[in-house]
C-alpha cells in the first residue's frame, strides 16, 4: 500500500463484492430453482432461498432416471462425464510427457520434424476440421465408445511445451550424473524426471480435467447413444423452451451436478489451477 | 535448445516414446486437415453419387453466400463485444483486489470458479434467468415495461449470449490481470505517488501501458475463445437464431456440414477457419516471444 486512501479501499470492496454477486449469482439462481417444485420454477420470479424440495428433486434425478433422455440415470451421466474428462487429462499428460522427454533429452533424426509436427496441432483445432475427424472416427467404429469421445482429443502441443520448457531448465548435471551412475534414461525418467515434475503434473491435470469435463462439440457428435454421453450433453438434451413439458426441476438439478465437479477441483486444488492457467497460457 | 545438452545415446527409444502422440496427431489431426482441403476442391451431385473437382468453386460460392458474410459479421461482433467485456470487467476487479489488504485469497476463491462451468451450461445458466417462460429477470424486463424476448429478437439473444460468454471468461482475464499487475515494480508505483500522481492519473500513465502485454496477450486469447470454444454457448442457447442472428462461423460449419449436409460448403469453411487460426497463433507466438523483455 503506497498511501492510506480509506475512500478508494473502500470503492474497491464495493467493485469486488458486486463482482462476487455477478459471477456467483447465476450458479445460485440455479441451485435455488432446483430446490424448488416445477410449479414454483414455472410462475416468475423465483424465490431468492433455496425451497423445501431438495431431497425430493435430488432424490428422484439422482436414483430415477431421466425420461426425458430415454432415462438414463444421472449416476451414468456423470460417471461418463468423469471417465472422459481423467481420460483426456491422464492421456494428454502421458503422452506430452514422453513426447518432451524424448525432444529435450535425446538427438536424432527428425526431432524437429516431430517438433513441429506438434506444434501444428494447435492451429487444427477440432472446430476447423469437424466432418473429416468424424468421418476417421466413424470408419474406426468408435462411435458411442469411449476410446472415440477420448482418444481424438489427448494430443497436446501445450502440455508437450509446458513440459519441454521445464525440461529445459533441468541442469545437465542431473542427466550427467545419471549417466555416470549408469542409469538408463527410463531410469532416469522415473527416478529423478517423474518427481521433479509433480507440481507440473498436478498444475496440468486440473487445467486438463476441466477441459475434458467442458467438452462440447466433440461429445456432441461422438455420441448417438443417450447411456453414452456427457452429463453437458445430456443437459442440453433434456431443456426445449418450445416444450411445456420440459422437466424444469430436473433440468436445474442436472444443471448443478453439471458444474459442481470441476468447480470442486478448481477451488480445492486452486493453487495448482492458478500456476497450470498461468504456466500454460491456454 | 540453443547450447549442446547432455542426452541420452539411443537410438531407437526417442521414436517409441514419441510414437503415441504422433500416432494421434496424423490419424486425428493431419488426414482430416488434409481431408478437408481435398474436399473444399470437389463438388458432390445431389445424390451423393459422383463427385467432381471444382478448384476453388466451392470458397467463391462461400464468399459469395450472403450468409457467410452475416456469420462472420456475427462472429466479429460477438468476438469483441465478448472480449472487451470480459477484459473491462476482470480489470476492474483486479485492480480492485490489489488494492485491497484484507480478504485478497477470499474473493479470488469467489471470482475463479466460472472457470470451470462448461460454456454450454453457462449459457443455458443465463438462459433460465432471462428466458421470457420462467425467467425471473425477464419477468422483471416486462414488468417494467421493456419487450424483452431474445428467442425473437436477433439483438437481445447477441447480448444474452454476449454476456453469458464473458461471465464464464470473467475469471481467466482476472488472474491474468492480477499475474500482471503484480509483475509491476513497486518502486515505479512509489516513484509516480511521490511525483504527486494519484488514483486515476497514476492508472492510466503507469499502470495501464505496463499492462498493455497482458491486455494484448488477453485480447488474442479471448478473441480465439469467442471463435471456438463457444460453439457450446450458440448451440444450446439460439441454435444461430433467431433468423440467423448470432450464427457464427464455427456455428455455421458444423449446421452446414451435419444438418444441411452440404459437404463441399462446408468443407471450403473449415479450411477458411484454418487459415484465421493460422493467423490469430502466428500473432499470439510473435506476442509470446516479445513478452520475455517485460519478464
Amino acid at each position: 500500500m503506497i498511501e492510506n486512501r480509506p475512500l478508494s479501499t473502500a470503492l474497491a470492496y464495493f467493485w469486488l463484492v458486486i463482482g462476487v454477486l455477478v459471477v456467483a449469482f447465476p450458479i445460485w439462481y440455479t441451485f435455488v430453482a432446483s430446490t424448488q417444485t416445477v410449479r414454483t420454477i414455472l410462475s416468475p420470479p423465483l424465490p431468492l432461498l433455496p425451497g423445501d424440495a431438495f431431497a425430493d428433486n435430488y432424490g428422484r434425478a439422482v436414483f430415477g432416471g431421466l425420461d426425458r433422455i430415454g432415462g438414463v440415470s444421472l449416476g451414468r451421466l456423470l460417471f461418463n462425464s468423469t471417465v472422459v474428462a481423467l481420460a483426456i487429462a491422464v492421456g494428454k499428460i502421458v503422452i506430452s510427457i514422453l513426447s518432451a522427454f524424448a525432444i529435450v533429452f535425446f538427438r536424432f533424426p527428425g526431432r524437429m520434424v516431430f517438433f513441429w509436427m506438434i506444434f501444428i496441432t494447435l492451429m487444427l483445432p477440432v472446430e476447423v476440421r469437424i466432418l473429416p475427424t468424424y468421418k476417421v472416427i466413424v470408419d474406426l467404429g468408435l462411435i458411442d465408445t469411449y476410446t472415440g469421445l477420448t482418444l481424438p482429443l489427448m494430443a497436446s502441443a501445450t502440455a508437450t511445451f509446458l513440459f519441454r520448457q521445464f525440461f529445459l531448465t533441468i541442469p545437465p548435471e542431473l542427466v550427467e550424473a545419471a549417466r555416470v551412475d549408469a542409469a538408463g534414461p527410463m531410469k532416469f525418467f522415473r527416478d529423478i524426471l517423474l518427481p521433479l515434475s509433480k507440481t507440473n503434473i498436478a498444475a496440468l491435470f486440473v487445467i486438463l480435467f476441466i477441459y475434458g469435463w467442458t467438452q462440447y462439440l466433440w461429445p456432441l457428435l461422438v455420441t448417438n447413444d443417450n447411456q453414452m454421453t456427457t452429463i453437458i450433453i445430456a443437459l442440453r438434451k433434456m431443456v426445449s423452451f418450445a416444450d411445456a413439458d420440459t422437466p424444469w426441476d430436473m433440468v436445474m438439478v442436472t444443471s448443478m451436478l453439471a458444474i459442481l465437479p470441476p468447480i470442486l477441483v478448481v477451488v480445492l486444488m486452486q493453487r495448482w489451477f492458478v500456476k497450470g492457467l498461468v504456466e500454460t497460457e491456454k | 535448445m540453443a547450447q549442446p545438452r547432455v542426452v541420452f545415446p539411443n537410438k531407437v527409444l526417442p521414436y517409441l516414446l514419441l510414437a503415441p502422440q504422433i500416432a494421434l496427431t496424423l490419424v486425428f489431426f493431419f488426414w482430416p486437415a488434409s481431408q478437408a482441403l481435398y474436399q473444399s476442391a470437389l463438388r458432390e451431385d445431389a445424390f451423393g453419387l459422383k463427385t467432381s473437382f471444382v478448384g476453388l468453386a466451392n470458397f467463391r460460392a462461400v464468399f459469395d453466400d450472403p450468409s457467410y458474410l452475416n456469420a462472420m459479421q456475427v462472429t466479429a461482433v460477438f468476438s469483441l463485444a465478448t472480449a472487451a467485456l470480459s477484459m473491462c470487467v476482470a480489470l476492474v476487479l483486479a485492480t480492485s483486489a490489489e488494492r485491497i489488504v484484507r480478504g485478497k485469497t477470499f474473493f479470488r476463491t469467489l471470482l475463479i470458479w466460472p472457470y470451470a462451468v462448461a460454456p454450454a451450461v453457462a449459457g443455458m445458466l443465463w438462459l433460465f434467468m432471462f428466458n421470457p417462460a420462467m425467467g425471473s429477470f425477464a419477468y422483471m424486463l416486462r414488468r417494467a415495461g421493456y419487450d424483452w424476448d431474445p428467442l425473437l429478437n436477433g439483438d437481445q439473444a447477441m447480448v444474452l449470449v454476449v454476456v453469458a460468454a464473458s461471465w464464464k471468461q470473467i475469471s481467466y482475464n482476472f488472474l491474468f490481470f492480477v499475474a500482471g499487475l503484480q509483475a509491476i515494480p513497486k518502486s515505479l508505483i512509489e516513484a509516480a505517488a511521490i511525483d504527486g500522481a494519484r488514483g486515476a492519473k497514476r492508472f492510466w500513465t503507469v499502470v495501464f501501458p505496463l499492462l498493455a502485454p497482458t491486455s494484448f496477450f488477453l485480447l488474442v486469447v479471448n478473441t480465439v475463445y469467442a471463435f471456438f470454444d463457444t460453439f457450446g454457448i450458440i448451440h444450446a442457447v439460439t441454435g444461430g437464431g433467431p433468423a440467423k442472428a448470432t450464427e457464427t462461423l464455427v456455428y455455421k460449419v458444423y449446421n452446414d456440414g451435419f444438418v444441411n449436409l452440404n459437404f463441399g460448403s462446408s468443407a471450403a469453411q473449415s479450411v477458411i477457419l484454418m487459415v484465421i487460426v493460422i493467423g490469430l497463433t502466428a500473432i499470439q507466438f510473435r506476442y509470446v516471444d516479445r513478452r520475455v523483455h517485460y519478464g
